[in-house]
């Protein structure tokens, strides 16, 4: 107890270089730990995300793509589904129910979702828990929209709000529809998973927004249409070029680049001014010498509005074009008259699980269309399995800047030695054998590793705390702040066991020496 | 039973060195001040070392209060130097970390002999008191680097004294005292020594403190390895 209290009182009497020691030790704790708690608490948040649901079905490509558009909105998906195609695995007898999604569009940096009431009776996440309602009424009309429990709070909307919705996933949409605005019917409860981050319409909705001009096309069925909903608009398409950079990727091949403006010529909507606005932020050079279009540089570079004489200048005129076009009637339509075309993905629950397998396989091997199920376990550990080398390199990095941290340590107490010679002959004076030494030293040593230990795990709890509500803002991802598992104790053992064995380096040199010095120090 | 110390052909050195200690016979009576003179250089401190047996003899016998150093483990020598021997040294006396108060009562904390010796008295009263009969009972509270020279030796006095040893080893306690302080230093020992009837050994390179002491011994007389 005297060597304890030894220890102590020579660490206090330290007290900087103990706190350096203790710092420098408690900051890579933290980053081991905390590594370790990011890494669960992914995978938890991730496996709570969708539970019950047997199988994921989407159109063919990666599965771990599928996984992540269809259950946590990251990612675009690539290709739609035939409508019919999801009714035929819809009424398979081995399926039990089904939950369609229309993927793809955004309103103000949130996924727009289509779907029906089955989203309500059947998705399941966090070990079976349902979707409820936080207030108002699932969106049931056309132009019906629930919000995900975020979306509402962060956006700052309540029942009866119109919004409107963007096409594509671009954070920054302009106004493309606002000739079909949704209304707010009801918001969600709180989930902690994606569904706080989407915003619900039907899947009729859902195929309204992608109506070209705000009304439904004719009833031609081989309207173009079809395709834009997944992939991005075709050329002929007026309103397309509006969108940002985002909305419009440049795979696509129309961009906004100069050469892309040739395009334009032929095309009455092209510059509106919305488009004039996208311009400006792209840093075009019509707007750097500030007075726009009768710029001859501006004129050039867009050949069209020259040429067009179309009357960009006229604010009033260019907004209007898209309501004049004379199809401001969506809001007289009912869901009724909306026929929906085409899914992006589905979600499946078996009647009995053993038909898992067979149905995925079946589904798979689907000749009318390309189709693929995936198994959301299977995919989950498929894409942690894919993450175990990052997973493994940032905890291999973690341990190296603990043992940093200890050899800091140790280097602290080593060079104090020199000074502690005359400490060390007293102590041999009093009565104190060269065992007390090496228990004192040792003693300091791993009083300097718990304590930054322990400081290590205050120091990542306190910033998971502030971290968390960061995180699940930005990534969707709701990382649980969970006690210090077997892993975290385990770790925090090892680092107060390598503090006691790296004590002895110091404490063997202090015996020698105080062997050697007796009573007197002899340099 | 009557010697405090009794060294027989008593030969040490470092390692392998040449021979610093070569004392054919060296006895001290229990109860005697002496006053062990030498120059620098002619192994005062070693002989003080393997007297409080943190050094080991090569050859000989060193008897120090009865006891055969040479037939103790090193832990065994260990605890006989806490129980019987208190240590003053010529400067820097103090473990820095520690009161004055924890400093006079460390030996006391350390060995349960010496903390059995002091009567029922608690570690503090005797430590308060000690540190009274040499005049410091004003600087318990203070931190020891706060101290002079003077009253940092006087702490040291009093750890030395705390819990009667039969034995104490001052190894030049008064060097960096100017004279007037020396021999208020000296009384101040003396007096205390007596109270508890220790043997007191003082070494100084300094002849002018001889007069006080009951035994004076050159060392350079009684060690041959000096020449």
């Amino acid at each position: 107890m005297l060597v304890f209290d030894l220890a102590l009182k020579s660490l206090r009497n330290r007290a900087f270089s103990t706190s350096l020691t203790v710092g420098s030790i408690a900051l890579s704790v933290a980053l081991l730990i905390g590594v370790e708690n990011v890494r669960v608490g992914m995978r938890e948040s991730f496996s709570n995300t969708i539970s019950q649901t047997d199988l994921i079905v989407g159109t063919k490509g990666g599965t771990i793509q599928l996984l992540l558009y269809s259950v946590f909105g990251m990612g675009a998906p690539t290709e739609n589904v035939s409508w019919e195609a999801y009714r035929e695995w819809a009424d398979h007898p081995a399926v039990e129910w089904t939950i369609p999604y229309g993927l793809g569009d955004s309103h103000r940096g949130f996924r727009v979702i289509g779907t029906n009431e089955d989203f309500y009776r059947h998705y399941r996440y966090r070990g079976g828990q349902q979707i409820a309602l936080a207030e108002g009424r699932a969106n049931e009309g056309l132009f019906d929209v629930t919000l995900g429990a975020d979306v509402a709070t962060e956006l700052s909307y309540a029942l009866g709000d119109e919004i409107a919705v963007t096409h594509g996933l671009g954070e920054v949409g302009f106004i493309n529809h606002d000739h079909m605005p949704f209304t707010v019917t009801g918001v969600l409860a709180k989930t902690f998973t994606p569904v706080d981050r989407a915003i619900y319409v039907t899947l009729e909705g859902m195929e309204a927004i992608h109506w070209e001009d705000g009304a439904p096309p004719a009833s031609d069925d081989g309207h173009a249409h079809d395709e834009a909903e997944a992939e991005s608009p075709p050329a002929d398409d007026g309103h397309v070029h509006d969108d940002e950079a985002e909305a419009a990727p440049a795979d696509d091949g129309h961009a906004h680049d100069d050469e892309a403006e040739a395009a334009h010529d032929d095309d009455d909507h092209a510059h509106d001014d919305e488009e004039e606005a996208a311009h400006d932020e792209d840093g075009h050079d019509h707007d750097d010498d500030g007075d726009a279009h009768d710029d001859e540089a501006a004129a050039e570079a867009q050949a069209a509005p020259a040429d067009d004489g179309h009357a960009h200048d006229d604010e009033a005129e260019a907004q209007a074009a898209p309501a004049d076009d004379g199809h401001a009637h969506a809001e007289d339509l009912s869901i009724e008259d909306v026929e929906v075309t085409q899914v992006t993905s589905f979600f499946v629950g078996t009647t009995n699980r053993r038909d898992v397998l067979q149905l995925q396989r079946e589904i798979n091997d689907f000749e009318d269309e390309p189709m693929m199920a995936v198994i959301p376990g299977v995919a989950l550990n498929e894409m942690w399995q894919g993450l175990a080398y990052a997973e493994t390199g940032l905890r291999l990095v973690a341990i190296f800047v603990v043992l940093v941290g200890l050899l800091g340590m140790l280097v602290s107490l080593y060079t104090s030695l020199n000074e502690r010679r005359r400490e060390m002959a007293i102590l041999r004076a009093v009565g104190a054998g060269p065992n007390r030494i090496i228990t004192l030293l040792v003693l300091e040593s791993l009083c300097l590793a718990s304590a930054g230990a322990l400081a290590g795990l205050t120091l990542v709890y306190a910033l998971l705390a502030i971290a968390q509500p960061l995180v699940e803002a930005q990534a969707g991802l709701f990382i649980p702040i969970r006690p210090p598992g077997s892993i975290e104790l385990l770790f925090l053992g090892a680092v107060v066991l390598a503090g006691f064995l790296m004590g002895f380096v110091p404490a063997l040199k202090a015996y020698r020496t105080a062997l050697h010095d007796g009573l007197a120090v002899r340099v | 039973m009557s010697l405090a110390i009794d060294l027989r052909r008593l030969r040490f050195r470092y390692g392998g060195g040449p021979w610093v200690l070569d004392i054919p016979e060296l006895t001290l009576e229990r109860g005697t001040r002496a006053f062990l003179f030498g120059p620098s250089g002619s192994g005062k401190t070693t002989l003080l070392g393997v007297l409080a047996g943190v050094l080991e003899a090569e050859e000989g016998e060193v008897r120090v209060l009865g006891e055969d150093l040479a037939s103790l483990s090193g832990a065994q020598r260990d605890a006989f130097r806490a129980e019987h021997i208190g240590y003053v040294f010529q400067m820097f006396n103090l473990i820095p970390y520690l009161s004055v108060l924890d400093n006079i009562a460390l030996p006391a904390r350390m060995n349960a002999e010496r903390r059995a010796r002091l009567d029922g008295t608690g570690v503090r009263e005797t430590a308060t008191q000690l540190a009274d009969h040499l005049q410091i009972g004003d600087l318990l509270k203070k931190p020891v680097t706060e101290l002079s020279v003077g009253q940092q030796q006087r702490v040291a006095a009093c750890r030395a004294l705390i819990g009667s040893p039969e034995l104490i080893v001052a190894d030049e306690p008064t060097s960096s005292l100017d004279f007037d302080r020396r021999e208020a230093f000296l009384e101040l020992l003396f007096q205390e020594c007596e109270r508890a009837g220790a043997t007191l050994v003082f070494v100084s390179h300094d002849r002018t403190l001889e007069g006080m002491f009951s035994r004076t011994i050159s060392l350079p007389d009684v060690n041959k390895a000096v020449l």
